[in-house]
């Protein structure tokens, strides 16, 4: 048996929404195991609901992630419907479909710049944060603010499209269609990215079903779960679009339907503003009775789950929330091993885990326990073979 | 002013740190390097230790895991290196002040320098708290 080194990736140091620990357990430049261990950013929030209003905590629940912070409102205000049979006005519906959409767009153009700057193309990283500007502006325009948009509240929302807004939102969501193209005609024909992500960090449709993995991570699996079709919430049901799937399960395939589905929340958005009717944007709740609940949505990671008991206060005893990436950081037992170190970067980064605690990765010798490498190494390393690869495709 | 301090001003290099925050201070803080604001022309730049950096960008609520780790980041960083903390989060606690796993505001723990409030502050607003970073260090 050859050397085995532990490279420790994490754990305290999470840029991104959830803080993971991967222990990945290295013989020369081949994973054979990998450890997660995750819980690293606890701030209590299921504890701290308890003592909020029903009101309160739809925006305490917003700051569980900034990257979702419509999602967690959005299954939370579902859930307290569900609790309290509540019916949101039909406006208040497209409204909420809207927001979602843009939050999946922004997001989504996130990820893809990560990703892009993990495999060593910080253009693409660039690129897709500047194209990811003007929809941080369209939900400014709506909300008042870039992140936290504050919009769910029990029975509604808390702020109107304006009908004079309308033409420009629209302009700017179309506007956004060339980018996507540009980016597409970047992914699907690129012989670098081809070659990085092809057949790397594999996970075939079993395991996905064995892991549980939600979102775009499962559908790229080849399992067509999507919550806004099984189980519709907000305006979902009465507008036409469909599941984006791939076979292959590699990590292409979680880049293709990325890319895709943000096609299809454009669509969406604008299917929305022509069909949202008028009237009013909140139901007026008076009071929470007795009784639990539970909602769920489709964030742009996956399930979004939250239950919700209420004995008849004004706050609920018991709020349980868990998120997508709980389900998805899994599923990196089987996909990251047996892949190199190299590829080790961008197979944890494809479930879209936030995987900025790279940067406090560190190879430590066990044996004596001495440092030999730390997380810019690793994505050094990443972006080398990206460079060794076209040097390959040039000649 | 002594020369180190002039030195500094011309280009700050900045590490980031995040102690549980929910992202958004961190995302805001890379949109302030993206093409749109793109401070590294003024030789802002963020780099990958904080044996590197010149100033220690805090975001979120310290919590019994993180708040230790941070003072040895803070004890290693060479110095002058300041502090400064950025979001609700990182300067009084914000919603999470009553949580059970909320040590102390940042500054208890480590000294700051300068102070970014907002949930999240805007790209602006970062960018403003930089430069008046600097322009006190001027003096």
């Amino acid at each position: 048996m050859s050397h085995r080194v532990i490279v420790p990736i994490g754990p305290y140091h999470p840029l991104q929404e959830e803080p993971e620990f991967f222990k990945l357990y290295v013989e020369g430049e081949k994973v054979v195991d990998i450890d997660i261990v995750i819980g690293y950013m606890h701030r209590g929030i299921e504890k701290l609901s308890e003592s909020k209003h029903f009101d309160q905590v739809s925006f305490l629940v917003e700051r569980i992630c900034g990257i979702c912070s419509n999602s967690h409102p959005f299954a939370y205000v579902n859930a307290v419907e569900d609790l309290a049979r509540i019916s949101v006005p039909e406006r208040a519906l497209f409204i909420r479909t809207i927001i979602a959409e843009l939050e999946r767009l922004h997001s989504h153009l996130l990820w893809l710049g990560l990703a892009g700057h993990f495999i060593g193309y910080n253009t693409v990283w660039m690129w897709s944060w500047k194209y990811r500007e003007p929809v941080l502006d369209i939900l400014e325009l709506i909300t008042g603010n870039r992140q936290h948009y504050a919009m769910m509240t029990v029975g509604g929302v808390r702020r109107d499209i304006r009908k004079e807004d309308i033409p420009e939102i629209k302009k700017m969501t179309h506007d956004l269609i060339p980018v996507l193209n540009m980016f597409k005609g970047a992914v699907m024909d690129d012989p670098v990215i081809h070659a990085r992500t092809r057949k790397v960090g594999i996970l075939t449709k079993e395991e996905a079903i064995d892991y549980c993995v939600v979102g775009p991570t499962a559908r790229a699996s080849g399992i067509p779960i999507d919550i806004r079709k099984d189980d519709p919430y907000g305006a979902y049901d009465r507008i036409d679009w469909k599941i984006i799937t791939q076979e292959e399960g590699d990590i292409f395939a979680k880049l293709v339907v990325r890319v895709l589905e943000m096609y299809e929340s454009i669509r969406i958005i604008e299917q929305c503003l022509d069909k949202m009717p008028e009237g009013p944007i909140d139901a007026d709740v008076k009071e929470i009775p007795q009784g639990e609940g539970i909602g769920h949505i489709e964030a742009p990671r996956g399930e979004c789950f939250h239950y919700v008991r209420s004995d008849g206060t004004n706050s609920p005893i018991r709020h349980k929330i868990r998120a997508p990436s709980y389900m998805n950081v899994a599923s990196n037992k089987v996909a990251a091993v047996g892949g190199t170190i190299s590829d080790a970067a961008i197979t944890l980064a494809a479930v879209d885990p936030c995987y900025c605690c790279t940067e406090r990765t560190a190879v430590i010798d066990k044996d004596s326990d001495k440092k030999i490498m730390n997380g810019w190494d690793l994505v050094r390393l990443s972006q080398e073979k990206t460079v060794r690869l076209k040097k390959g495709l040039s000649k | 002013m002594n020369l180190k301090l002039k030195a500094l001003t011309k280009s700050l290099w900045v590490f980031h740190a995040a102690c549980s925050p929910c992202n958004n201070c961190d995302i805001e803080i890379l949109d302030v390097l993206t093409p749109r604001y793109d401070v590294e022309r003024f030789g802002i730049q963020l780099v990958g230790s904080v044996r590197h950096a010149d100033v220690l960008l805090v975001s979120g609520v310290p919590n019994y895991k993180t708040a230790k780790r941070l003072k040895l980041l803070y004890e290693q960083a060479a110095k002058p290196c300041f502090v400064v903390s950025i979001g609700t989060c990182a300067i009084g606690g914000n919603f999470f002040r009553h949580s059970y796993n909320f040590v102390k505001p940042v500054d208890e723990i480590v000294p700051v320098a300068a102070y970014i409030p907002g949930c999240p502050p805007k790209p602006e607003a970062i960018i403003m708290g930089v430069v008046k970073l600097i322009n006190s260090l001027k003096g």
